[in-house]
């Protein structure tokens, strides 16, 4: 994938001949549609810095209301994360590894938050866990929690559309990662769920881990199911995109501001993890 | 089957980006219709008689009454098509300035107007049509026992604002500083419907929304008026586009909208009189 997205770091001989030859080899058919792929995804995100309002910019990022933002989107987006890592890697465990009737419809099933419009997962978040909801009047009467509107709604929402991609990911890894292993700890003695935590997960631990970036990314930016099911309130439910969505409303410029200092967060956060967790992945 | 439509539309335009772009999208579909109209009405006899299809940009909260005004539009002058994009003032807005094609642009506030006629896209000034007041929703039978918007304060009322950045929720503002009343709201919502959806769904004891979406949204909530809603009244103004492809139908459907006809069917969805 590299070598067909940045093709002039490829034709450096950074070791020699046979990566100059690897350049040589690319076929067009493959460069030409990879590098239109690559602009087409950087295009808007270069447009986004071309017209950014440079000259508010540190205004925008020294409003209180910014940070208050930011910070509850770095919390939640992480504290999703967790939920999901927590629940998420138990279930991929089970789709990969056990056979059950209805497995695959399980599977499908999982993955149904990706395909829903995260405004009907809202909804549908609603009308489960809301104070009138399936589930939520009975948490509301016995325990008296609510979750709409609160800091722990905003979890939630994030981890129902982010868990899916780490269930996904982690899902993949153990159908990749040889079972043999897993068994040779058992017939040494070992419990399967010994096995699992001292065997499977440091052999799946890139996987893990690159499911927990593309989670931890989708519940950083997530939008229509954090509007819908937590609602909006400054410091309490209102995050990064919910801000940037309202300050479009009538200020587009500022809406600009905010969208990248959330870019330049994430950039900052992504690469850093890339370095420590994810080299050799 | 209708409600269920008018829902998905409201999801879409609860998508923000992805619906913006729709919007547009749709907005470049009917132009070419449009401008294709648009010449054969004046390749055509030159007669007054309309014909063509004639497009509608206009605030959300004008969708049933516009609707209705549309399908009389189009028995009155056979052979012409009234095609409707509804959705947020601001959105229309953008998209009628960044050169969406459109005939007619009625607007929820004079603010969101402005931004069409600063880039003087109007023809003429734009006209007040309706006027459109704000009310208390409350849940069905009204348990919380709200009379007024000082009630909306009381401790452990769950009350849904819209966001200061929308029409709906500049004029709750309003209303309460015209009451000196302070009101932390559980949620600011991005638009009106929104809010309005929070009460229906039973997740907030009482909104602050339109007279009409109260109206619009049957025996799911109960209207409580107020009378610091006086002092926050919304003007919609409504203006012929510059760029209509199809102007002598422009002219009409606004005369239309104005006439005894039009009052009534938008005094019925309850909207106040200019």
């Amino acid at each position: 994938m590299t070598s067909l997205g940045k093709p002039g770091t490829v034709a450096r001989p950074r070791t020699g001949g046979p990566r100059r030859r690897r350049a040589r080899g690319v076929p067009l058919p493959l460069l030409v549609p990879g590098v239109v792929a690559l602009a087409f995804l950087l295009l808007p995100l270069l447009a986004l810095l071309v017209r950014a309002p440079w000259g508010s910019l540190p205004d925008q990022l020294t409003s209180a209301e910014v940070w208050q933002a930011l910070q509850l989107s770095l919390v939640t987006a992480t504290a999703a994360t967790g939920v999901s890592l927590v629940l998420g890697v138990p279930l991929a465990w089970l789709l990969a590894r056990t056979d059950f009737p209805g497995r695959r419809l399980v599977r499908a099933l999982v993955t149904l938050p990706l395909v829903l419009p995260p405004v009907v997962g809202g909804v549908a978040l609603l009308l489960a866990l809301g104070r009138n909801g399936v589930v939520g009047q009975w948490l509301d009467a016995w325990f008296g929690i609510t979750l709409p509107f609160t800091t722990a709604g905003v979890v939630i929402a994030e981890a129902f559309v982010a868990m899916p991609f780490l269930v996904i990911s982690v899902e993949g890894t153990l159908r990749a990662a040889d079972p043999r292993y897993e068994e040779a700890a058992t017939t040494l003695g070992a419990s399967r769920f010994t096995a699992f935590r001292r065997v499977t997960l440091p052999l799946i631990a890139p996987g893990v881990a690159a499911g927990a970036v593309l989670a931890w990314a989708r519940a950083l930016g997530e939008f229509g199911a954090t509007i819908t099911f937590a609602g909006n309130f400054p410091g309490r439910t209102q995050t990064m995109p919910l801000a940037v969505y309202l300050a479009l409303q009538n200020d587009p410029e500022a809406a600009i501001s905010l969208s990248l200092v959330l870019l330049a967060v994430s950039i900052a956060v992504l690469a850093g993890l890339r370095d420590r967790w994810m080299t050799g992945a | 089957m209708i409600r269920s439509v008018r829902r998905t539309r409201r999801m879409l335009r609860l998508a923000g980006a992805g619906a913006a772009a729709l919007i547009s999208l749709s907005a470049c579909s009917s132009s070419s219709d449009d401008s294709s109209a648009g010449g054969s009405d004046t390749s055509g006899s030159g007669s007054p008689k309309l014909s063509g299809s004639v497009t509608v940009f206009a605030a959300a909260s004008l969708k049933e009454s516009f609707t209705t005004l549309g399908k009389e539009f189009e028995k009155q002058h056979p052979g012409t098509e009234v095609s409707f994009n509804f959705g947020g003032s601001d959105t229309l807005a953008a998209s009628i300035t960044s050169g969406a094609p459109a005939d007619v642009f009625a607007a929820a506030s004079p603010r969101t107007m402005a931004i069409v006629t600063d880039r003087k896209n109007t023809v003429g000034t734009p006209a007040t049509f309706v006027r459109n007041q704000l009310e208390i929703a409350t849940l069905p039978g009204n348990p919380g026992k709200v009379s007024s918007l000082k009630d909306l304060t009381k401790a452990g009322l769950k009350v849904v604002l819209c966001d200061k950045t929308v029409p709906c929720g500049a004029a709750a503002q309003k209303a309460l500083d015209a009451g000196r009343l302070k009101l932390t709201p559980v949620s600011y919502e991005q638009d009106v419907k929104s809010a309005l959806t929070k009460v229906e769904l039973k997740e907030a004891d009482a909104a602050v929304v339109y007279k009409t979406d109260v109206k619009a949204a049957g025996d799911k909530v109960q209207g409580v008026e107020f009378p610091e809603s006086a002092k926050a009244i919304n003007d919609y103004p409504i203006a012929r586009l510059k760029n209509a492809g199809n102007a002598p139908a422009a002219k009409a459907f606004i005369a239309l909208v104005r006439s005894a006809e039009g009052r009534r069917v938008l005094g019925e969805a309850g909207f106040l009189e200019p």
